[in-house]
């Protein structure tokens, strides 16, 4: 293809008068948001969970590091709803602490998914050649490098703490979203609206951010949605190599890790964070459909 | 009437039955879970207690440990000791290896001398270090294997020298360290001999026939085991399964006979249906106090938070396995000077828990209430057990001293490297016996010792710990070691807070295998009932 | 095209060096080492064992030590366990975790397309809410879980399955299963949405506006558009899986690699990490190229060496 077949043509000075107010992709985006039930519904649910955590443990008449041994192992009743855990721990209590670290990782880690991975993996992808190369063996380096090895350097050179958990997480938790977003742009790249958008004199980085990365929204956002759970057990795993945060504060990945090994007589210990960790992830989920329906360019009316 | 007298019939058969013994099941074969994947499985050279379990039934030393743990004769049917404690001479049996060679003195030598050898760079060496010169010839400071206290006098007789008198080591010759090998084998491809079934020969009651690495092995019965006539099974069947749960879930659907490391969760249950057998651990599980961190460093800190914790509630609540609250260092199980005196009971509990003491020796150090103590911080290593126990611990040092704790958990490779360096103010830790006598135990805490992480010394225990590793008589020992304890307990550079015992599954139908109390299973003399 | 593989391989290979680079320094720099243990070592059998595994090297002389071994491909005795290379272990653990791996991916694969498929075909009716609850709760239950999961039902309560070890199909079952829901559920989903957006393109109507039916429209114009993602997302996946589950080799009790990306570097044992981490990498690189190229089968108008204009 020829460098001049793509010369745009040069701007006309009086613009159509508009016929109805002009809304921007995003101004329609958030109202189509607001419009679709499962991801209001999402939405509700994520709010009470985040309601939950925040203001829940003051209406809790226990703390999360209450013990009480004589009250060890109890099954769900009247004074602890969810059960108490090996020490006589309120695990209803623990849960609501454990969801203010659980909820933070997971949007925390959806949001490095969704700016550094969709940036990086929509510039590879779109400009190719060498810039893809050499990106994206960046990407298979830090795919090979054990994790685990510079994990526990982290946890030796910073010690345990909340925000050496995101720096961990943000150095991993990307890379499956690059790939998969490279793929797309490059599949996208040479279709027909791509051409017409670059025909009508669109820049490249608007082609890419307009075009090309609001084409492949679907996948980006299951990739979004299920970087909450990854990252969720991902802490737990952390927390277990001593950079997550100190005992007796446990996440939902910690609380469900160590609810395991009772699975045969205590299993409200494991039900009850793994259900909160499925709950919220069926909400992210709802919210996650929502978006990609209110995102995609192709629905806009 | 008649049915009554039938069932009474019935009952009295029953006893007899029991009586005389549960008949043999048809298939002698046991299943156990070994648990990991075996390091090594070179005598000379492994220090776990998973190749001990698989090494003590395939080879067989001077001395075999009974039930309570006491050498009885096996290789070596006879002794003479010297007067001065000094001189072993061992009169060993005609015998032979798994593939028909005679066993004789000089594979003793040969192996002892090869555990020695710098080039052999085993980690356990320090197993053999009591034999003459032992140590100066594995640090390089003696080069003449001839110079090493131990000689093959003749094929069946072997004479051993010591450094000192050492009143435990007829048992410590009963251990993996000191097991014979066959020098043709081991000479034939020294790094790689123990890896194939037809080149690891033993002369112990099996015989590995199958490893199929981190999965599982077989040994089978060795019949040219010289008491090959005493064996009963025929083959055992050890898995290599990491996983608790898993190890649960195949024992009680029957595909396993035999577990270890119960999965704590479950001992509650498994005790209620009577599943659960335990065994006694020759072991101390305690937290080391930094006595260069302040406010450590004070004496009557340490006995506040020793005396602020309460042991009975770590074991009932937490462990749950029956282990024992310690109230002094020395675990139970060993004997002291006295024929049938036990250490432990002649020592008694040392330490005391007392709340309202704690905390008048905590004002008296300066922290009346807790008011102006520096939050203090327990390191241990990652394990579920572990940080139930600190949490257990962090909790009563609040509510009874009025302390802020926190936790900190390192993986392990970590944590061993912080402990080391003194980089903790209290840490968790365990130790367990090497063998059965109080020193395996007391000679850790002596100034720069290897495994002294505390930074604590006091010159009258060390004095006292060499006077119980020079003296031949075992009283004079005892009471030095008990009064270096009483040190020890005084001081408090390290809390105990229980002594281990080790909960396992069998099932009924399993009989006579010996669980030693420094971890080890000898399946010599067991057999499979009818089930 | 042909300049283009060139290039990437080279590029490949130098990926390679870089990995173990990083690997060998970061290794060196983790405290603790591979005879570490609760019960220190007397400074004699220290030195011993150091001269032994050549541990008191010069950090360059170790770094050309090693390095030599993987040109050689032959990888050094493993310091934990003794008589065994790295080479063996990877022998030996390969096949295994490649069996297991391939079976779960497969799985995953057959079980994931078809529900997206259906799911997208089906868009807010039931089957599609009920494909896309199923991998929901796919994807927030993790393997482990799983595990211990059907392990309890399969295993503990019904007792049709042996629980663990390896050899039998029947073994196969359940360490599959639960390394293939994730993957599945992931598939699903992904499917699901590109084939949404793909349903809507210019092309896919023009295959309507032709008469063809929907399986034959789906077959033949929309799956390939819509299998990219899924497609992306196989390099990393398969040479992830292929290489053994850590957790799921450990329930199970399968001797396969994955066990020893972990165990390794908790165990400091430092030629088995470099090792294990050498022969993941390539697979990976190789994986993901043989993937890139796939792009190329997949949709022609993909150009992968075409700089963009």
């Amino acid at each position: 293809m020829q460098e001049e077949l793509f010369l745009p043509l040069p701007k006309e000075d009086a613009p159509e008068r508009m016929v109805r107010p002009s809304t921007t992709y995003w101004q329609d985006a958030w109202r189509r948001l607001r419009e679709n039930r499962g991801a209001t519904v999402g939405l509700v649910v994520i709010a009470l969970i985040c309601l939950f955590a925040i203001v829940g443990p003051y209406f809790s008449p226990y703390s999360y590091s209450d013990q009480s041994l004589i009250r060890a192992n109890r099954p769900p009743s009247k004074a602890n709803w969810l059960g108490t855990d090996n020490l006589g721990r309120d695990i209803a209590t623990r849960l609501m602490y454990g969801a203010r670290i659980s909820l933070a990782i997971g949007v925390f880690a959806s949001l490095i998914n969704l700016t550094i991975g969709v940036v990086y993996g929509g510039i590879a992808g779109f400009f190719g050649g060498q810039v893809d190369n050499v990106m994206m063996r960046v990407v298979d380096i830090l795919y090979g490098i054990p994790s685990l090895l510079y994990i526990i350097l982290l946890m030796v050179v910073l010690g345990p703490g909340f925000g050496n958990i995101l720096i961990a997480i943000g150095l991993t938790e990307w890379l499956s979203m690059a790939r998969i977003v490279r793929g797309q742009i490059l599949a996208m790249r040479g279709q027909d609206f791509a051409l017409a958008a670059r025909c009508l004199g669109a820049s490249r980085w608007r082609i890419l951010f307009r075009h090309l990365i609001p084409n492949s929204v679907g996948p980006i956002i299951v990739t979004a949605t299920l970087t909450i759970p990854q990252a969720i057990f991902l802490e737990a795993f952390l927390s277990f190599i001593g950079l997550g945060v100190s005992a007796p504060m446990a996440s939902w990945g910690v609380l469900a890790s160590d609810g395991l090994a009772g699975i045969r007589s205590y299993p409200w210990q494991l039900l009850a964070p793994a259900f909160a960790i499925s709950i919220t992830m069926l909400a992210f989920n709802f919210l996650g459909d929502g978006l990609r329906d209110a995102l995609d360019p192709r629905l806009r009316s | 009437m008649k049915t009554r007298l039938v069932s009474l019939v019935l009952a009295l058969v029953l006893v007899i039955g029991g009586i005389a013994g549960a008949e043999r099941a048809a298939e002698q074969v046991i299943r156990f879970n070994l648990g990991t994947e075996p390091e090594t499985l070179d005598p000379a050279k492994s220090t776990g207690v998973p190749e001990a379990r698989i090494e003590l039934n395939v080879f067989e030393g001077l001395t075999r440990l009974d039930a309570d743990d006491l050498p009885q004769p096996a290789i070596a049917e006879k002794w003479e000791i010297s007067e001065d404690g000094l001189r072993y001479v061992f009169h060993l049996r005609k015998s032979s290896w798994s593939n028909g060679d005679p066993v004789t003195a000089h594979d003793f030598e040969y192996a002892w001398k090869r555990a020695l050898a710098p080039e052999t760079a085993s980690q356990y060496a320090y197993q053999l270090f009591y034999i003459k010169n032992g140590e100066a010839y594995n640090a390089g400071e003696v080069t003449d294997p001839n110079l090493v206290g131990v000689k093959a006098l003749d094929d069946y007789t072997l004479e051993v020298e010591l450094e000192a008198p050492t009143g435990y080591f007829l048992s410590l010759v009963a251990f993996p360290t000191l097991m014979p090998v066959n020098r043709k084998v081991v000479e034939a491809d020294p790094n790689g001999w123990f890896m194939k079934p037809e080149t690891y020969v033993g002369n112990g009651p099996f015989k590995v026939t199958k490893w199929v690495h981190n999965s599982y092995m077989e040994l089978e019965k060795n019949d040219l085991y010289w008491d090959a006539d005493s064996v009963i099974v025929d083959k055992l069947v050890a898995t290599l399964i990491e996983s608790e749960d898993t190890e649960l879930v195949m024992f009680e659907t029957d595909q396993l006979d035999i577990t270890h490391t119960v999965s704590r969760p479950e001992i509650p249950r498994l005790k209620k249906e009577g599943l659960l057998k335990v065994t006694p651990n020759l072991g101390t599980y305690y937290y080391i106090f930094n006595c260069k961190a302040e406010p450590l460093d004070d004496v009557r800190v340490r006995k506040a938070l020793s005396m602020a914790i309460d042991r009975q509630a770590v074991t009932e609540y937490v462990t749950r396995a029956g282990e024992i609250p310690a109230l002094a260092w020395v675990p139970p199980g060993i004997p002291d000077a006295e024929p049938g005196a036990e250490f432990r009971e002649v020592g008694g509990d040392m330490l005391e828990e007392n709340v309202e003491k704690a905390k008048a020796l905590l004002a008296e150090a300066g922290y009346p209430d807790g008011k102006g103590f520096p939050t203090l911080t327990i390191l241990y290593n990652t394990m579920e057990m572990h940080k139930a126990i600190a949490e257990v611990i962090q909790e009563f040092w609040k509510k009874n001293l009025n302390i802020d704790v926190r936790l900190n958990n390192q993986e392990w490779g970590v944590y061993l490297n912080s402990r080391d360096e003194g980089d903790f103010q209290v840490a968790r830790a365990g130790w367990v016996g090497d063998y059965i006598d109080p020193m395996t135990f007391m000679d850790m805490h002596v100034k720069d010792g290897g495994n002294n992480d505390s930074n604590w010394s006091d010159p009258e225990h060390d004095r006292l710990i060499e006077l119980a590793k020079t003296s031949n008589d075992p009283a004079v020992r005892m009471k030095a070691m008990h009064e270096a304890e009483a040190i020890i307990l005084e001081q408090l550079p390290i809390m105990p807070i229980y002594y281990y015992v080790e909960p396992f599954l069998e099932k009924d139908y399993i009989k006579d295998v010996i669980y030693s109390s420094l971890g080890f299973i000898d399946f010599k003399n067991a057999w499979v009932a009818k089930h | 095209m042909g300049r283009y593989i060139v290039r990437r391989l080279l590029s490949m290979l130098l990926v390679l060096w870089v990995i173990a680079t990083v690997t060998f320094v970061l290794m060196n720099l983790v405290p603790g080492g591979p005879f570490a243990s609760e019960k220190p070592l007397p400074e004699a059998i220290k030195r011993n064992i150091e001269a032994r595994y050549r541990l008191n090297d010069p950090f360059w002389k170790r770094y050309i030590d090693y390095m030599g071994n993987i040109l050689r491909w032959d990888l050094g005795p493993s310091f934990k366990y003794e008589g065994r290379t790295v080479n063996d272990i990877i022998n030996s653990g390969f096949p295994v975790s490649a069996v297991l791996g391939v079976t779960s991916v497969a799985l995953a694969l057959l079980l994931g397309i078809p529900a997206g498929i259906l799911a997208a075909l089906k868009q807010n009716k039931w089957p599609d809410t009920l494909a896309m609850l199923a991998a929901t709760i796919g994807v927030s239950v993790p393997s482990f879980i799983m595990a211990t999961f059907l392990m309890y039902i399969f295993a503990y309560k019904l007792r049709w399955l042996p629980a663990a070890l390896w050899g039998r199909p029947s073994q196969v079952i359940l360490p599959a299963l639960a390394l293939a829901g994730f993957p599945a559920a992931f598939f699903a989903r992904l499917t699901r949405a590109s084939m949404l957006e793909v349903l809507g393109e210019d092309f896919i109507r023009t295959a309507y506006a032709k008469g063809l039916s929907t399986p034959a429209v789906i077959a033949r114009h929309a799956l390939k558009c819509a299998l990219i993602p899924v497609f992306s997302y196989l390099g990393p996946l398969l040479a992830q899986i292929m290489t053994g589950s850590f957790v799921i080799e450990k329930i199970f009790a399968i001797p396969g690699l994955g066990q020893h990306y972990v165990t390794s570097i908790y165990n400091r044992d430092y030629t088995v990490i470099l090792g294990v981490t050498v022969f993941y990498s390539i697979l990976l690189v190789t994986l993901n190229f043989l993937v890139d190229l796939g792009y190329v089968l997949l949709d022609p108008r993909i150009k992968l060496a075409e700089p963009s204009s």
